[in-house]
């Protein structure tokens, strides 16, 4: 290994100005002097070179001393490797990272999804990753009459497989034809495609629905999705979605039921990820009722006025960190 | 937080006695232990979550592999003692309809 990573002129006269003056203004100047060297610089370099700076400034050292210092630099040896192991890693793991975030960035070219912009029906959307990649997933479609298909989904299982899993979802889903399709038809064939493409232990959990923009009907289907909210303007409350069905890609042929609801002026349709109920605040999680009660004390505002509301919430708790990927939708049909 | 998994025979079943939470760092050791457990040809296993207050997506994932695995060797599980959250879980996913579940503590069945 060289050693002239080490200043080791500058070593040695800050050393033997030390040895006279035991000035604690060259101590100091000793440790600016190591914030300058090179983390590539193994331990056992800095103690041979201290060594010889030594033995420059007394020749006549003891025999005994010497001696320990061979005896040290040896000892060294197996640290050194171990630190030198740690500053592989470390490079290592800068280079993935930085792998990763263009995974990241191609994840969203990929995924991403238009919020369309309809008369009658605000939309707004946020999705937040727990790590780089996103395991949530959410769409949009507009159909040649003007309706809104809506899908969010959660990937079991995270980061990287998950990510390239809802991209095979969102492609399969883009070949479905464009005329008006039925929540149920879509989760039937994203069933069939999910159960013959998937590995044991990923599967897909989703909730569909398409808004009818000219009778406010709002038709939906769940293949085992957190189910959303509906607030009801005239009662202020909200009601919780009533659906159930299986979970996508655990058996074959699937069944699902459809189910409609009519919407209101005013009404606020809430769909979610569980990430936004699996938060953990501290040792506490998130409950539901926390989460709706933002979203009521805000409902005035535009939806993705809304939906950045909770997110801001959220992040103001102390400790908060996301357990899970986090996404919110809202819904809202204007009076 | 971690999860304590234990297993014992009790006549033909082989009980199985988790403790803690099942999120992505407990998954994969509970996951190889109920595989292990389940590839054995017509093995009756109960998983017993009484002791589990806490279980995630992945959770799920394991249990669902699970089912795979038992269709596929003929063998069999049964889930007991659920936390009312846990089996919240299962209720929302429809998997309540595919596997066997017994005794869901404090209401949820």
């Amino acid at each position: 290994m060289s050693s002239a990573k080490i200043d080791i002129k500058e070593y040695q006269d800050l050393l033997k100005q030390y040895l006279e003056t035991k000035d604690e203004l060259v101590l100091y100047q000793a440790e600016q002097l190591s914030k300058g060297i090179k983390q590539d610089v193994s331990p056992d370099e800095i103690i041979e070179q201290h060594y010889k700076a030594l033995l420059d400034i007394s020749p006549d050292l003891d025999e005994n001393i010497k001696d320990s210092f061979e005896f040290l630099i040896q000892t060294m040896t197996s640290y050194a490797l171990a630190y030198k192991e740690y500053h592989d890693l470390r490079a290592k793991q800068l280079e993935l990272k930085a792998e990763i975030e263009v995974a990241a960035n191609m994840q969203n070219t990929l995924l991403s999804t238009k919020v369309p912009k309809v008369n009658g029906l605000d939309i707004g959307v946020t999705s937040i990753p727990a790590k780089l990649m996103n395991g949530d997933y959410y769409h949009f479609v507009q159909d040649d009459e003007g309706n809104i298909g809506v899908a969010i989904a959660d990937v079991i299982g995270k980061g990287i497989p998950a990510a390239f899993f809802m991209s095979m979802i969102k492609y399969a889903m883009e070949s479905f034809p464009e005329n008006r399709m039925y929540p149920k038809i879509i989760l039937e064939l994203l069933n069939r495609v999910v159960e013959r493409n998937v590995e044991s232990g990923m599967f897909v959990t989703m909730f569909y629905a398409l808004y009818d923009i000219h009778s406010n009907e709002f038709y939906y289907a769940t293949a085992g999705h957190e189910p959303g909210f509906i607030y009801r303007a005239d009662q202020g409350e909200f009601e919780e979605i009533d659906a159930k069905g299986l979970l996508l890609g655990v058996k074959k042929e699937v069944k699902y039921n459809q189910y409609v609801d009519e919407i209101n002026e005013d009404d606020l349709i809430v769909l979610l990820t569980d990430g936004v109920t699996e938060c953990r605040d501290g040792d506490r999680f998130i409950e539901r009722e926390e989460v709706l009660e933002v979203i009521k004390e805000h409902r005035n505002l535009p939806a993705q006025q809304i939906v950045d509301h909770v997110y801001k919430y959220l992040e103001r708790l102390q400790d908060f960190k996301l357990r899970d990927d986090f996404t919110l939708i809202v819904l809202k049909r204007n009076s | 937080m971690n999860l304590h998994i234990e297993d014992f025979k009790e006549g033909q079943v082989t009980v199985l006695k988790l403790a803690g939470e099942i999120d992505a760092y407990t998954a994969p050791q509970l996951k190889e232990k109920l595989l292990g457990l389940l590839r054995e040809e017509n093995a009756d296993v109960q998983v017993d979550l009484e002791k589990v207050n806490y279980m995630d997506s992945t959770g799920l994932g394991v249990f669902i592999s699970g089912l795979k695995t038992a269709n596929e060797v003929n063998s069999s599980f049964t889930l007991v003692n659920l936390q009312e959250n846990v089996y919240r879980l299962f209720n929302i996913t429809g998997l309540n309809d595919v596997m066997k579940i017994e005794n869901t503590i404090r209401g949820g069945m």
